[in-house]
């Protein structure tokens, strides 16, 4: 139903989307929008997409933003039309091209973030990449991301999405991540929006022999969010984590959706997946492990831990595990729990008032998922914005320059 | 300090306390025995403001206050504590935050700044060596892993950093060692004022001969049937509750034969 209205805008506006591109990127627009008029968006019905109302999402009329990039100058970090080289080979060659949010996005993104790590170097310091969207009407920004590690690359990526404005905005994001042989790489992803915003990001990572990625998706303060990560194990003895916290409070919407496609033998995969869902709220993680036939000697954990800290508050948990190898060891688990009365009587014996009781167990329990963060600097930050979280001073951000 | 009436309390529908009269005054102490599920537990949970504990009738007051109108972390800032029977973890909140968000509520309580952090950790420092912590307890999650009697002595541990002027024991001693029986008892005599008064809960003389009580209750089935002077702790060591119960038996019997 809503999709009518981004066929209507990508045949009049076309030309000055590509005017605005670059040919690696044109070069796949209207194969997009023919599959996307023939798709759409994916409605409930479709088992991925069952616990977020994207319709709904894209019905308002939202103002199409085309900001152009803002990159400082960096040896890893380029405008796709700036690439070191041709990225042909791998511009939307992971994105999945049935899913109507993916296509809408290669139709409409003007510009590609590129970070691209040649052979062999290591980049001491995380790259940063900041979003910002802000906007005095409603707006919508389609952003797309391409990571690129050549062999032997090691890489650690911190991805911020900020919204300002008490306005209501749209996201589409893609990112398609290779990671070729012996490469590493540490993926973050930090959510720290306003109530308005709709988040949908998809993000598709292939490995390739004895890498090791870890992809952590966090969500401190947002509106409606929708985060797909499909990653495809193509290459052997490569270990792959996927960690997710995610923090709702108010009607806030969090659904994260996973797929682990071990397709090689002898490869790991952890995933640890936490939920605070409180007030009113609803959470919904639905993670498959895919253990392909040819994948023998998989080893794969997924955990799924949720708290409904208020009566109102709604989760919905779906692990799920399918197995074509017979030589694997692979487990995974869910739990739905609410806040832990004895431990609330006994801090509340100790004078602790009720309130600051709940947020220190609340900050226990997320705790555990921010532990797993391998990166000490960004960790120790977690630790303090998770429990400002849970204080309710995360409303805006301070820490950066636009809302002081 | 201390003045219960005629208190009734159920659980999950059923009446467990059937009618508790019990004063307390400043620096008294006060053991409290008692079979099994008799209702010694119960009567202090009510007292610390257990929302599981549904009180029906009766009245508690704490130094003048309507205790059963004040919230639990009202009635720990004005000065009562419970050690609990069974002390609970709680994995992920570590001991010194839980302690700091402790202290700190008491002296808001007070209308005193919180404390700063070097004061902290040598109040910290020097009430552990005063129960013989071991400092890697400290620096873990609250109870997290602790045996049963390190439990007990963290309870102490707690009490002594929050130093509380009505004290519940419930069962501390049970779980100790006898060396930590003597330590833990010891340090409550080093931390009791003149004015801070207790219920001990206990099965046992060994407590007591370390706390001596000024009175002695038996709690059965719901009420206080019989108090008196520390002799009688000694008594039901020696002779069990049967004695005390006879009598209540024999008027059962003669009422139905009536
Ligand atoms: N939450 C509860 N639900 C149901 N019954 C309860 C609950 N709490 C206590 N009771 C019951 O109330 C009665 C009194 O229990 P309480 O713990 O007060 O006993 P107690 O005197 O402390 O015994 P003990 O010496 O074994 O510690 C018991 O029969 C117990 O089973
Ligand atoms: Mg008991």
């Amino acid at each position: 139903m809503s999709e009518q209205q981004y066929i209507e805008f990508y045949s009049e506006c076309r030309d000055m989307i590509m005017s605005k591109s670059t040919a690696v990127m044109n070069n796949e627009r209207d194969k997009a929008f023919e599959l996307f008029k023939q798709y759409g968006f994916p409605s409930q019905k479709v088992e991925r997409y069952k616990y977020t109302d994207v319709d709904k999402a894209f019905a308002p009329n939202y103002g199409i933003l085309f900001t152009p990039l803002g990159i400082a100058p960096s040896s890893y970090i380029f405008s796709l039309k700036d690439a070191p080289k041709d990225m042909t080979a791998y511009y939307n060659r992971l994105a999945d091209t049935s899913d109507g949010i993916t296509l809408l996005n290669t139709m409409l993104a003007h510009e590609c973030l590129l970070i691209y790590v040649p052979k062999n170097t290591k980049v001491e310091k995380p790259i940063n990449v900041d979003n910002w969207i802000r906007g005095a009407v409603p707006s919508m920004m389609n952003r797309r991301l391409l990571v690129v590690l050549e062999s032997g690359a090691d890489a650690t990526v911190i991805v911020g999405d900020h919204a300002t404005d008490q306005q209501a905005f749209l996201t589409t994001q893609v990112v398609e991540v290779f990671c070729h042989d012996n490469s590493r790489l540490d993926l973050y992803e930090i959510e720290e929006t306003t109530p308005g915003m709709n988040r949908f990001s998809n993000v598709y990572i292939h490995t390739e022999n004895d890498c090791n990625v870890r992809h952590s998706c966090i969500t401190l303060h947002n509106g409606t969010t929708r985060n797909l990560c499909d990653v495809s194990m193509e290459g052997q003895y490569t270990e792959v984590t996927l960690n997710g916290c995610a923090i709702a409070s108010a009607t806030q919407h969090i659904d994260n959706n996973t797929l682990i496609r071990h397709i090689a033998p002898n490869c790991t995969s952890n995933e640890l997946y936490k939920y605070v869902v409180d007030e009113q709220a609803v959470g919904a993680f639905a993670g498959k492990i895919l253990v392909e036939k040819d994948a023998q000697k998989t080893s794969s954990q997924e955990t799924n831990n949720n708290l409904c800290a208020s009566p109102e508050a709604r989760m919905y948990s779906q692990p799920m595990l399918e197995i074509y190898a017979d030589d694997v060891k692979c487990a995974h688990g869910s739990t739905v729990g609410v806040m832990d009365e004895t431990a609330l009587f006994y801090m509340r014996q100790r004078g602790i008032p009720e309130e600051q009781a709940r947020m220190l167990l609340k900050n226990a329990f997320m705790g555990q998922v921010i532990d797993q963060i391998s990166y000490e600097p960004l960790r120790s930050k977690l630790y303090v914005k998770v429990e400002k979280r849970f204080l309710g001073e995360l409303e805006k951000c301070k820490t950066c320059n636009l809302c002081k | 300090m201390l003045e219960i009436k005629n208190l009734h309390a159920n659980v999950n529908g059923k009446e467990i306390l059937k009618g508790v009269d019990l004063t307390i005054r400043d620096g008294e102490i006060h053991a409290l025995m008692g079979t099994n599920g008799a209702g010694k537990s119960t009567l202090s949970k009510v007292i610390v403001g257990d929302p599981s504990y549904e009180v029906t009738e009766g009245s508690i007051m704490f130094d003048g206050h309507d205790l059963l109108a004040m919230k639990p972390e009202e009635r720990a800032n004005a000065g009562i504590f419970m050690s609990f029977q069974q002390p609970i973890e709680i994995p992920g909140v570590s001991m010194a935050n839980f302690l700091k968000a402790a202290v700190n509520a008491k002296r808001k309580y007070q209308g005193l700044d919180p404390m700063k952090a070097s004061d902290f950790l040598s109040m910290m420092r020097e009430k552990r060596k005063l129960v013989s912590m071991d400092s890697k307890l400290v620096n873990r999650s609250v109870n997290e892993g602790f045996s049963g009697g390190e439990r007990k002595r963290n309870e102490i541990f707690q009490m002594a950093m929050l130093e509380p002027t009505f004290c519940i024991l419930d069962e501390t001693d049970s779980g100790l060692d006898v060396d930590a029986l003597r330590i833990v008892a010891e340090g409550f005599n080093k931390l009791r004022k003149p004015e801070t008064s207790a219920i001990i809960i206990t099965h046992y003389q060994r407590l007591l001969d370390y706390i001596t009580p000024d009175t002695v209750h038996v709690l059965l089935d719901g009420r206080i049937v019989k108090t008196g002077g520390p002799e009688l702790a000694k008594q039901i060591e020696d002779n069990g509750f049967d004695w005390i119960k006879g009598g209540s038996i024999n008027y059962d019997f003669e009422s139905v034969t009536c």
